[in-house]
């Protein structure tokens, strides 16, 4: 054991000085073509919430280009729960909440007005201020600033649209977060693969990897830094874990058979991963990242793979065909645990995913005949179906568990879609060329 | 081993980006990531893009292998949900098995692939499996357990295109890749 530990910490060390060398060769690097994301609403619910986004009055010329109203306005109406009042038909153009007369906008539909300013400050930030009244009481109920520097102001406009969303929907608005997926490029079996994290809202991506073999299932640690995902570069399974910001990354497992299926334990020390270990067999595995202790928990003949922690970091969730078909089990995260079975419908339940309180399942499910996003209230045992394409899959809770992010293959070609956790609203994120799949929601910001 | 051994075996990947230097490595606990090998993945740092150093492709250990009769074929087909060879496959692998008992240097590597269908890892698991299906088959009609070495890619790289089941037909499958050289030691599980 000793000793593999030191050889993993010195294969660490050389794969760290390696990559260095590597990016230091792609100083110059010219930027790839990247296929944007278009949001197309798919479904909202049928009163949402009347709100007019008055555009922000600015001071300073570099507050002036940055149109911020229009993307809370974007963000409120991708959530399908607000209706926002075109600009044309305001009746006035306030930036504070003394200036707005209640009963004019009240005339025009809208339950409640957000102001703002947005202004330069000496050091060179920006600053956002918003008000947020009621026009059905003339009540203030939020005001806030947020700063940055002028490239960081799309994250201070998403933050305007959290606070607006928890002051009125009661639930924090996960609007200031980021994805990750992958996106594939080209004919089979000539195809590119990239690995990609941009804002929530599919804005402001950044291409964090390049391979010709294939990239799949991105994982983000608990604290937003990392990337755990898979790469067969070396023509194997490995897994790698990457700082997003700089791209420094290293191998955590390139043993024999097959490495995939990386999660993130809840305090961040630990992953698990599906091993194949030399005779092909996958079972669930618990990897220390700090000491290289590899805790073997499932031993099975079966496939055993797709682990994901429960919030609490005891336990995890994975899919077994060990009864036959592909279904979902969860098991303590210790050596010798036990496994119960969880889901009993259909059969093929695969790729679950917890809610962030720890309430719901979501899964991929054999429905009809299509591969659909299902969810299950772990205390009643109730399977609601969420999505209905034909090869809905993967599955990824935003942080505040309001909404779900997966990938559909809409007319042929991957692409991203989120419906909300009851199910009454969505949309989705088509991208320009190629295809978009393995969406992985990212933590809240701090 | 000290950091500057492992230092200068780094190095000597980088200047010869060469099967050799990738089998040494394999064999050595200082294995980089990316070991020069064609397909290589290029890591970027947010913000700047990353151009993909290898695109064009270059060193591999992949040659064209045997190609009298049978032995030119090289993919073996499934049914949906399934790991047992038929038919033709069953052919196939009888001559593949029958040329690695007969030479003791080739070697191979299986690479299991299922159609899109189904959760992605849970996929890779099915694409080992069916590896593991010809890779016993191959032992038992008298190849070596070291001329053998599997992957899976599950359904992450397809033969074909298409959305139906002639491409998934295609796509369920395992591919038999003759590789150069001896062997290298295998990394313990």
């Amino acid at each position: 054991m000793k000793h593999m530990k030191a050889r993993d910490f010195l294969r660490q060390r050389c794969v760290l000085s390696w990559t260095a060398a590597l990016i230091g060769c792609l100083a110059a690097a010219i930027p790839a073509a990247r296929a944007e994301l278009q949001i197309e609403i798919t479904s909202g619910v049928r009163d949402p919430v009347p709100i007019a986004i008055v555009p922000f009055a600015s001071s300073g010329a570099a507050a002036s280009d940055f149109d911020a109203a229009g993307i809370v306005q974007h963000d409120l109406e991708g959530s399908g729960r607000f209706r926002a009042l075109p600009r044309e038909r305001m009746p006035a153009t306030p930036s504070r909440a003394e200036q707005v007369a209640s009963p004019s906008w009240k005339a025009v539909g809208s339950d409640y007005v957000v102001v703002g300013r947005t202004q330069a400050l000496d050091n060179g930030s920006l600053a956002v201020d918003f008000e947020l009244v009621n026009t059905l009481t003339g009540a203030r109920l939020a005001t806030q600033r947020f700063t940055g520097a002028p490239g960081a102001m799309r994250n201070a406009a998403h933050r305007v649209s959290d606070a607006i969303y928890q002051k009125i929907l009661g639930v924090r608005g996960a609007f200031a977060t980021r994805i990750a997926y992958v996106a594939v490029d080209g004919e089979p079996p000539a195809q590119r693969y990239q690995l990609i994290v941009a804002d929530a809202d599919g804005a402001n991506q950044h291409m964090i990897l390049e391979s010709r073999f294939p990239l799949m299932s991105p994982a983000w640690s608990p604290d937003g830094q990392w990337l755990a995902y898979v790469s067969f570069e070396t023509k194997h399974s490995a897994v790698y874990v990457q700082l997003v910001r700089s791209g420094e990354r290293r191998q955590v497992s390139a043993r024999a058979g097959i490495n995939g299926a990386p999660a993130w334990s809840p305090d961040g020390h630990k992953l698990a991963l599906t091993l194949g270990a030399s005779v092909g067999n996958p079972d669930i595995y618990v990897l220390d990242l700090t000491t290289q202790d590899l805790t073997r928990i499932t031993d099975d003949p079966a496939i055993d793979t797709e682990p994901e922690w429960t919030p609490d970091g005891k336990s995890l969730f994975f899919t077994s065909d060990r009864a036959g078909s592909p279904q979902i089990y969860q098991i303590g995260a210790s050596a010798g645990a036990r496994p119960k079975r969880i889901t009993f419908g259909g059969n093929y339940n695969a790729r679950p995913r917890v809610s962030p309180d720890g309430s719901q399942l979501a899964m991929v499910t054999l429905d009809n005949g299509e591969y659909r996003i299902a969810i299950q209230d772990l205390g009643s045992g109730t399977v609601r179906m969420l999505s209905h394409g034909h090869l809905d899959e993967s599955p990824s809770f935003a942080p505040n568990g309001a909404t779900l992010i997966y990938s559909e293959r809409e007319s042929g070609r991957g692409s991203l879609a989120t419906v909300s956790t009851d199910g009454l609203t969505g949309l989705r994120l088509k991208a320009s060329q190629g295809e978009v799949r393995e969406p992985a929601w990212g933590p809240f910001s701090p | 081993m000290s950091q500057k051994v492992s230092m200068y075996r780094v190095m000597a990947v980088l200047l010869l980006v060469s099967v050799c230097a990738l089998t040494a490595c394999a064999s050595k606990p200082s294995k980089p990531a990316g070991s020069g090998e064609a397909g290589m993945a290029s890591a970027g740092t947010e913000g700047s893009g990353a151009a993909n150093p290898n695109a064009s492709g270059g060193g591999d250990d992949e040659i064209a292998g045997p190609q009298a009769g049978l032995l030119a074929k090289r993919v073996v087909y499934f049914d949906f949900d399934s790991s047992e060879i038929k038919g033709e496959g069953t052919d196939v692998v009888a001559a593949h098995a029958k040329y690695l008992a007969g030479s003791a240097g080739a070697r191979v590597r299986l690479e299991g692939h299922t159609d899109e269908r189904g959760s992605r890892e849970y996929n890779i698991g099915l694409g080992e499996r069916r590896a593991q299906a010809v890779r016993r088959a191959l032992l038992l009609q008298g190849a070596a357990d070291a001329q053998i070495s599997t992957v899976s890619y599950g359904e992450e790289r397809p033969a074909v295109a298409g959305h139906d089941e002639t491409a998934w037909a295609k796509n369920r499958r395992v591919e038999i890749v003759y590789l150069a050289t001896a062997p290298a030691p295998k990394p313990k599980p």
